[in-house]
């Protein structure tokens, strides 16, 4: 233990504890900007400086341990003057436009800003304007970053692909594209993880709801929307719902309030994609495709850009399988334009993903029988969704639960995990198995594949599972640092799986880019917990047991991996990638 | 009032000027020049990589500054380009500011009354003709192509990229074995590099900004000399894969340590008796004591590296063999021939290369000067280890002739006043022009010319004749160190490629064409130095693991002292003092006095840890494995 003095307490700390989390244990919080513990600890915004007694500098907090006798002041007269000092410099060069900023009041310079009772910038004010491309998912406000470097760490040391990287030097030292490319032009998987690890409103997805508002008000517009799962685990969170009452079924009911004419659960399509996916598997493996590589999931559109820029000579081993979100786009503009009895046309499709790849997922190109047009029209993000909510001015607690329409009204708890890492994969065994014996496994057979924590054991779950005298190897990833490195194991030899799932957000899609923002707290794991209770009580827990499925195919697909279901449910990723996509 | 119209007022009542006056500088003015002080040291440990454009935009604004302001293109000119500067930059420029940029900067340069203006606008012309491609990216794309380069300037100037600051640390704490376990990782020779490396990490240490370079090579000796033996780590597994290397030298010795604790099978094969290469058959003893690097080479020996004495290649053993019987091939011949001076009469008797001569003190076969004149042909290190040994031989008269003048001389200026220290004359601006032999076919002096000296060309003072008659200088033994050369005759027989006399490999250290052989150090390079060669064994080894098809790391896990977090307050740099120059040319004992402990922690102390302050915190702040 380390002995030290902060603010006139004595305390002690367990060795190689920073001053900062030192101050934390001991109920004295530092104010911080560009800190992110583990992945950005260099000490660039200069907020969390601290006297330490006897010495002229003021040091940082955030990245100097807590050394035996210290005596630090948190908050001297000196501290004060220079860490007040330092943020009204960062914010004479940021655009302090907070009304109509998508992270006021959530918004960590907003915050140090107020804590300090800053009123007025005694700097004169320069804001740097980049240009953007401002049709791209990911939008960049120059304005508005303050160079933490947040993004730049979180991509090159969580995400592997070096996105962002500084540029020019001197006092024109900005944040930009890597290597000098624009954002199209560049290998970024759309992720959001720079956007959710951002202090302040730099980084953001392109805001949909106008298009959605829109075709609300459009008489001719049949408006059709689906919420993934993920979204059930996070929505609550800026509405200041607890976990309980934040229930999917009162997400249904915003929407309905909101204008939206039909409302459906991406479980659904889930419980479809296990169909083909499943199906797919099955067949891959049992024919011996499967002995070099593995079969990959291809429900991750930030996965599938990844691999497709990243690892194009695998794109082969993806599973065709559409995502969900795709399948319930081309299930709404056939099978259920059929049911109304009204042209596909007029079936305009929303989803509301907590994700921000899913809106280039949207564009892709359609190869068969699909509607000609796009299987989605609009994506929307889970802060998109709240941003939906509060502009309508639905009061939270007047929303009531209500159940999905007919006919796609029904999901498992199988497709309810699809928003957790190992989710998909724990799904999918759960109905591979019962079509390779023809009876269930019990429910819990697979939890092998589920996190143990927040990026516990570097994101990877493996385990085998034993089906008669067939074993079938699993992994699971997420993170596409996390998954790098799988990958790299796998084409060395060093690993052998038949099947693998991957998602590009550290704790899968409830962690995703789309999703409520906590400044500093990873909440993948918890959230996940969620769904894994409501998957633990819910009714139907096996994909293939889900009645609307069943009929769905019986009406319409036929069956799994067959010809209509081949034309409207899968893709060709190659063909993708031979044209650039 | 009264005015008193004495001798100091005039009538109106002003002071009278006297007719001469001291000048006593004001305080102002004295705080200025400490100001020009700091920033000469600024500017010298400037980090490469910044924005050229911004640079010029930064030294222009200091040049305006500077303008007396009497005449129209420097008053005025120079802040219009200064404008047209910050367009390019803020994004607002086309082409034709560039034109009209151009023509300003002409304008201002043939027009300008003195060099204030005209050598400014010289600097941003030569900006826009030297790095046009800068400016046309910002124009064009309004993006910069720079980013910083180098986080840790020692570290990144550091050829073989050793960790100074961990190191530092580490002897700041008298953890002098530990700091040895460190520098290994990617320099195996700590000692010699302790006596005698450039130290290319101190030219811009960070530290300069506030008084002066750390010493780095100083603090190296101390770990070296207070660290006791250090044994090499384990090495990995055997792989059973076999490598040969070709000359024990720094280069070879290093890449066959790596090589060896990869666990692959390494073989060094080296012509002369012993190992070390030119650090042993070339650096006099005075500079490098043999028993310290001894004692290094027995460390890399320690670790399994097996040795073959005696074989030349080419005459013994050609590379096809080589190739045959081992997985990969690693020449490191260094650079061990001599330059010739391509005058009548150069292999008469009493005339050496530098190598011969400095290779048969390295041999033990020592001559005995006593009573000669020695004379040494050039002006670099190995010109200064030339007189410096004639001087320990016994000559009676030892000079160093060289073309130019002291200041132009590729030696370090240490080792100059060292020579100078030991009594070694020193005629500059003598070019060689023949040699007197007599009729034994022994030299007796050479008639040199006089230079003066005349216009820079290429950033160094040229030369050419004063037109006086020739000097002669009068010598039994005449050295000739004007450079060396490769032997590279077997190597173009055996098909690798060369050029300039120099063997030609990809930035892998891989020879196209011959797949498993490799080159490194001089003779790849051209005569460098020992921290080069040790670079390129490292980029050696690296490649020939992956080639053998795996992926060792070398790393070391000794734990690095957290940065203290003092003040930084100035203090001088302590440099290694010499033993007394009329006592250290009676043997060949080290000259050099290494710091005490109490020296070296004040030292240590002034080390600003760019590792955990500043840029390196958050790139490249530092490499654990490689």
């Amino acid at each position: 233990m380390v002995n030290l003095t902060i603010d006139g307490k004595q305390i002690s700390v367990q060795e190689n504890t920073t001053i900062m989390e030192a101050a934390a244990q001991n109920g004295i919080p530092i104010p911080k900007l560009c800190y992110l513990k583990g992945i950005n600890e260099i000490a660039a915004c200069r907020v969390c400086v601290v006297e330490l007694e006897g010495k002229e500098k003021l040091i940082t907090s955030c990245n100097n341990v807590a050394e035996e006798g210290m005596v630090i002041f948190t908050n001297s007269p000196k501290v004060r003057r220079h860490r007040r000092n330092t943020v009204e410099l960062i914010l004479s060069q940021h655009d302090c436009l907070c009304v109509t900023c998508t992270r006021s009041g959530n918004c960590s310079l907003q915050t140090v800003a107020n804590d300090l009772d800053i009123l007025e910038i005694p700097f004169k004010q320069e804001l740097e304007h980049q240009a953007w491309n401002r049709e791209f998912p990911l939008i960049r406000e120059s304005t508005k970053c303050i160079k933490c470097m947040r993004c730049i760490q979180v991509c090159d040391k969580v995400q592997g692909l070096n996105i962002w990287d500084l540029e020019g030097t001197g006092s024109r030292t900005t944040v930009n594209v890597s290597a000098h490319k624009t954002i199209e032009e560049s290998a970024c998987s759309l992720c959001g993880q720079c956007i959710t690890h951002c202090p302040v409103g730099a980084l953001h997805e392109r805001s949909d709801t106008g298009k959605v508002w829109k075709a609300i008000a459009d008489p001719d517009k049949i408006v059709v929307a689906q919420v993934a799962p993920a979204v059930r685990a996070a929505w609550g969170e800026y509405l200041g719902l607890a976990q309980e009452e934040a229930t999917i079924g009162k997400i249904l009911d915003s929407l309905k309030r909101m204008g939206v004419d039909y409302v459906f659960d991406t479980c659904f399509s889930a419980d479809l994609t296990i169909m083909e996916e499943g199906t797919e598997f099955v067949k891959r493996f049992t024919s011996g495709e499967l002995k070099d590589r593995p079969m990959f999931t291809s429900c991750c559109p930030g996965w599938v850009r990844f691999i497709k820029s990243q690892f194009p000579h695998l794109v082969r081993y993806l599973s065709s399988a559409k995502s969900p979100q795709q399948m319930f786009g081309a299930v709404m503009k056939t099978y259920f334009a059929q049911k109304l009895g009204v042209d596909p046309e007029k079936i305009f499709t929303i989803s509301v993903m907590p994700c921000v790849a899913k809106k280039a997922e949207r564009e892709m190109e359609l190869f068969y029988e699909e509607y000609a047009g796009h299987d989605v029209d609009v994506v929307i993000t889970t802060r998109e969704l709240v941003r939906m909510i509060r502009s309508a001015h639905i009061r939270p607690d007047t929303l009531v639960d209500i159940e999905s329409d007919r006919p796609m009204q029904e999901g498992t708890g199988a497709g309810v995990i699809f928003g957790a890492t190992g989710g998909v994969m724990e799904a999918a065994l759960r109905s591979a198995y019962f079509l390779i014996k023809g009876e269930n496994p019990p429910a819990d057979a697979f939890k092998a594949v589920r996190a143990q924590g927040f990026n516990e054991n570097n994101g990877v779950q493996e385990a085998n599972f034993q089906v008669d005298d067939i074993t079938v190897r699993t992994a699971v990833v997420s993170g596409l640092g996390n998954t790098r490195a799988l990958l790299n194991k796998i084409e060395k030899g060093e690993a052998h799986y038949d099947f693998v799932e991957v998602m590009a957000c550290p704790g899968g899609c409830v962690g995703g880019g789309g999703q409520p923002i906590h400044d500093g707290e990873e909440l993948a794991f918890e959230r996940g917990k969620n769904l894994y209770y409501l998957d633990e009580h819910a009714d139907i827990r096996y994909s293939h047991e889900n009645p609307d499925i069943d009929l769905l195919y019986k009406e319409f697909f036929g069956e799994p991996n067959g010809h209509k279901a081949h034309m409207l449910l899968h893709s060709d990723h190659l063909d993708d990638l031979a044209n650039g996509r | 009032m009264c005015i008193y119209i004495g001798e100091n007022l005039t009538k109106e009542g002003m002071i009278r000027m006297s007719r001469l006056e001291l000048d006593s500088p004001k305080k102002a003015r004295i705080v200025m020049e400490e100001l020009y002080k700091d920033l000469e040291r600024r500017i010298e440990s400037s980090p490469p990589g910044l924005c050229p454009v911004d640079m010029s935009r930064a030294f222009l604004e200091l040049c305006h500054a500077q303008t007396c302001g009497k005449c129209v293109p420097c008053r005025i000119g120079l802040g219009q380009l200064n404008h047209f500067i910050k367009d390019v930059l803020d994004g607002k420029a086309t082409m034709e500011t560039l034109e009209v940029m151009e023509q300003t900067a002409l304008s201002i340069m043939e027009s300008a009354d003195c060099a204030i203006g005209y050598e400014a606008a010289n600097m941003v012309y030569k900006g826009l003709i030297g790095y046009r491609d800068d400016y046309i990216e910002h124009i064009e794309h309004g993006r910069c192509t720079c980013t910083y380069s180098q986080p840790v300037p020692c570290v990144s100037l550091c050829p073989a990229h050793v960790d100074i600051p961990g190191y530092v640390a580490l002897v700041g704490e008298g953890r002098y074995a530990d700091a040895i376990r460190l520098i290994r990782k990617d320099n195996p020779f700590p000692t010699t590099c302790g006596f005698i490396c450039e130290h290319p990490c101190e030219a811009r240490c960070r530290r300069n900004m506030m008084d002066d370079a750390v010493n780095i090579r100083g603090l190296k000796r101390v770990a070296a000399d207070f660290a006791g033996e250090v044994d090499p780590p384990a090495s990995a597994p055997s792989t059973g894969k076999r490598v040969a290397v070709l000359g024990g030298g720094p280069g070879g010795l290093s890449a066959a340590y790596y090589l060896q604790l990869m666990g692959h099978q390494t073989t060094v094969y080296e012509m002369l008796p012993k190992l070390g290469g030119m650090l042993r058959y070339g650096i006099p003893n005075y500079r490098l004591p043999k028993d310290r690097l001894e004692d290094y080479v027995n460390a890399i020996l320690k670790t399994g590296v097996e040795v073959k004495h005696g074989l030349k290649i080419g005459p013994d053993i050609t590379i096809q063999q080589l190739q045959k019987e081992y997985d990969a091939v690693l020449i490191t011949i260094g650079a061990s021939t001599d330059k010739k001076l391509g005058l009548e009469g150069e292999n008469a008797e009493g005339i050496f290369s530098a190598v011969q001569f400095l290779r048969n003190v390295g041999k033990n076969i020592i001559m005995d000067l006593t009573g000669k004149e020695v004379a040494v042909i050039g002006g670099g290190n190995v010109t200064m280890d030339a007189v410096r040994t004639a001087k320990r031989l016994g000559a009676k008269k030892v000079s160093v002739v060289y073309r130019r003048r002291i200041a132009d001389m590729t030696a370090l200026p240490s080792e100059i006043e060292g020579a100078i220290a030991e009594g070694i004359e020193v005629q500059t601006l003598k070019a060689p022009s023949s040699l007197d032999i007599d009729e034994n076919n022994h030299v007796k002096g050479i008639y040199v010319s006089p230079q003066m000296i005349s216009a820079i060309r290429d950033g160094r003072a040229s030369i050419r004749p004063t037109g006086e008659e020739d000097i002669y200088i009068s010598c039994d033994i005449l050295v000739v160190a004007i450079g060396q050369n490769i032997e590279t005759k077997h190597f173009e027989d055996a098909g690798i490629p060369v050029n300039r006399g120099k063997i030609v490999t990809k930035s892998n250290g891989a020879i196209e064409n011959l797949p498993g052989v490799f080159a490194g150090g001089d003779c790849a390079s051209g005569p460098a130095s020992v921290i080069k060669a040790i670079a390129a064994a490292k980029v050696a080894a690296a490649n020939i693991d992956e080639y053998l098809g795996y992926h060792h790391e070398i790393s070391c896990d000794v734990e690095i002292p957290e940065a203290r977090l003092d003040d930084r307050t100035p203090c001088g740099r302590v440099n290694l003092t010499e033993r007394e120059a009329c006592e250290r040319v009676k043997d060949w004992d080290g000259c050099e006095n290494c710091m005490t402990e109490r020296e070296a922690k004040q030292e240590a102390s002034r080390c600003l840890r760019c590792d955990h302050f500043g840029y390196g915190i958050f790139k490249g702040g530092r490499e654990k494995l490689w």
